[in-house]
């Protein structure tokens, strides 16, 4: 294929009424975004605005995060057709029944999660801005991965922010982590996961304005960062797209994504919003259950602000932030995109949901009938997938984004299986 | 005259408390501010994800939320000062969700009822101040704008656009309670806000001592104190309001008398 469709640059035109012209010049969609930040940050956040408008316009920007997509990352991933699992399916279908299972298998990338489509970008932004230090938060650990695998690749000293849980239950990553060199912070707050982990990040971003820049790990936080990590992160529906249209001639008929904040979900969806036949669905953590501990910020959340925007939260009646609870670190967050937030209000994408136990088996089940060994975030997805997939016609193609590898969850999925390693 | 306009027009500098709802017996600690010489009461609104503040204060909201704090609980602590206290500002301080969680307009009345003079909301910059302010500016409840060492000549006049009760420059780039800025970077400030507003400038963050808040004072219309409060609360449990009046006063002292020894 061409690696025309994989530039960062070349955004398929938008038209007056498109869905793609999001947000608007205060980073707000609709009601959501925004940018809600310390009056010490806002000029920092403003500078970046102002540098990602120079680097959209800029030849040369496009050029060096598509080379590095190409050459370092190992872009375009493939787009898989997953016979066995679509067969394996059918067998449970009523007649005529069983749409066909596509992946895009972006845990093939370099570190083994998309997270790091969004690293490049950011730090060819930080790098334009003179910043010399770099600091992220994590979950799962693949955007800590992915953004120490680009400090390494740029020289940049590196401090990730990660909640103790989260340490515990992804030790490999860790490992991983303080290989490529950085320093991780185990930050001990609240439930020690990804919420405490941002809280952490912003405090130390604000206490180094001058020479630091955050990486956010996804399409949250204040504006620009949803919009630019979107957009980064696009590159994975606009490869789908045009290797669905070389294989087959058609658009998908459903994009299926897992959504903790939603940055593999916004990836895939944003350049197909414009395609009315495309219907979209996207899949939040419901943990225990909708009715326990779960992590589904639109199913079980209302409006309100956190870490920089406005958003759907799991919050109580007096606007206290609720623990989320996700067998995957990775969604395991009490909020959500605020593109995602709007794009659920006005209807264009469906929101659902998987337990921890929809995500346990769809893992296992992706694994013996595919030989891949799917991360715990896009288990969720493929659990909604074997429940879709079952309603549509054997001719419709559902697209489900593979967001990363299961490598760093074999401990857990072990321990939940009851499984001695 | 308003409270902030009495407060601020004494003949010396003034000492602005903070503390954080719901840590300790809050009353009798808010009486012991008073009591020790406190000019404005600064009452911290507990969140579960304070990102500017330190680890003092995220500690106090830990103790806070244990204790079973709710928003009613604040503004019943609020109500209880203001009969208590008729002539001393008090301002609530905090983040944007506990805020705006019933509304804008809910908050602004709750605040107007309860006697508050002012808001000091953390996470929402001029850019998104139609998320709060109007409400406030309707109710008639200050809206304390903060500028910081970031706030540049040409964002001040948008961060004043809207502001009531006094300005607070946060004197260090970070959060609560860590260091402390030069007192010549302070004098700089200070007379660059001046120069674009007639509003009072209390400074703040990091102040922790009689003698970095008598330096302070003897440059700023107000000195900040917060994290070193809120430290003795935590240090000393149901016996803090003691503790607490005997640092006000030492503070109190140093603020009080700082202009007329620099004069």
């Amino acid at each position: 294929m061409s690696t025309q469709s994989t530039s960062f640059s070349s955004q398929p035109p938008a038209h007056a009424n498109s869905l793609r012209q999001q947000p608007d010049s205060r980073g707000h969609f609709g009601i959501f975004g925004g940018r809600f930040v310390a009056e010490t940050l806002m000029p920092l956040v403003l500078d970046l605005e102002r540098e990602y408008r120079a680097a959209q316009n800029d030849p040369a920007f496009a050029a060096e995060f598509d080379d590095l997509l190409s050459h370092y990352v190992g872009r375009p991933s493939p787009l898989y057709y997953a016979e066995r699992l679509t067969d394996e399916l059918r067998k449970d279908a009523p007649a005529g029944k069983g749409a066909q299972i596509w992946f895009k298998r972006d845990e093939l990338n370099h570190t083994g999660a998309h997270k790091i489509n969004n690293c490049i970008g950011q730090i060819l932004l930080a790098r334009r801005m003179g910043k010399t230090r770099i600091i992220a938060e994590t979950g799962a650990g693949q955007h800590g991965v992915a953004t120490a695998t680009v400090c390494a690749r740029f020289g940049l000293p590196c401090v990730i922010y990660m909640g103790a849980r989260d340490m515990e239950r992804q030790q490999p990553n860790v490992f991983r982590m303080k290989l490529l060199g950085a320093e991780v912070i185990g930050v001990e707050s609240g439930a020690r996961t990804l919420k405490d982990a941002m809280n952490e990040a912003l405090r130390d971003w604000v206490a180094n304005v001058h020479d630091t820049f955050y990486i956010i790990g996804t399409a949250a936080g204040p504006h620009p960062y949803p919009e630019l990590v979107r957009d980064f992160q696009s590159v994975i529906g606009k490869e789908a797209r045009a290797q669905l249209l070389e294989r087959t001639g058609r658009l998908p008929d459903l994009l299926v994504a897992a959504i903790g904040g939603g940055s593999n979900a916004i990836g895939l969806f944003h350049p197909f919003l414009d395609d009315p036949s495309v219907k979209m669905l996207g899949v939040e953590a419901a943990g225990h259950g909708l009715d326990k501990e779960h992590a589904a910020s639109l199913a079980g959340g209302s409006p309100g602000i956190l870490h920089g925007n406005r958003t759907y939260l799991l919050q109580d009646e007096d606007g206290q932030i609720d623990e989320a609870h996700s067998i995957s670190a990775g969604l395991d967050y009490p909020g959500i995109g605020p593109e995602h937030a709007w794009l659920r209000d006005i209807g264009r994408v469906d929101y659902t949901s998987a337990t921890d136990k929809d995500a346990l088996d769809a893992f296992q089940l992706l694994c013996r009938t595919e030989g891949i060994i799917p991360a715990l975030e896009p288990a969720h997805a493929i659990a909604a997938v074997t429940k879709v997939a079952l309603e549509m016609d054997r001719d419709a193609i559902i697209v489900a984004n593979l967001c990363g590898r299961g490598d760093k969850d074999i401990f857990t999925v072990a321990e939940a299986l009851g499984t001695q390693i | 005259m308003s409270r902030f306009a009495a407060a601020f027009t004494k003949p010396h500098a003034a000492l602005v408390t903070f503390v954080t709802a719901g840590d300790g017996h809050t009353a009798a600690i808010l009486d012991a501010l008073v009591a020790g010489g406190a000019d404005v009461i600064e009452l911290g609104m507990p969140f579960t994800d304070p990102m500017a503040d330190g680890p003092a204060i995220q500690a106090a909201n830990l103790r806070s939320f244990a204790a079973g704090t709710k928003t009613a609980d604040i503004f019943a602590i609020a109500k209880g000062f203001r009969a208590r206290h008729p002539d001393i500002p008090l301002v609530l301080m905090g983040y944007a969700n506990p805020m705006t969680r019933r509304g804008a307009d809910w908050f602004a009345a709750a605040c107007q009822d309860a006697g508050v003079d002012g808001v000091i909301c953390v996470d929402i910059p001029f850019e998104e101040d139609d998320s709060l302010g109007p409400a406030l500016r309707a109710a008639g409840v200050d809206q304390i704008r903060l500028a910081t060492p970031t706030t540049d000549v040409a964002r001040l006049p948008a961060v004043l656009d809207g502001a009531g009760g006094f300005l607070y420059y946060v004197s260090v780039a970070g959060i609560t309670g860590l260091q402390q800025a030069a007192q010549a970077s302070i004098e700089e400030a200070v007379a660059r806000l001046r120069a674009q507003t007639a509003l009072p400038i209390a400074v703040g963050f990091g102040v922790r001592t009689p003698d970095q808040a008598a330096q302070i004072a003897r440059v700023a219309d107000g000195v900040v104190v917060g994290s070193a409060l809120v430290e003795i609360v935590a240090q000393h449990g149901a016996d803090a309001p003691r503790h607490i009046e005997t640092f006000t006063r030492s503070l109190a002292a140093a603020i009080h008398g700082a202009k007329e020894i620099a004069a």
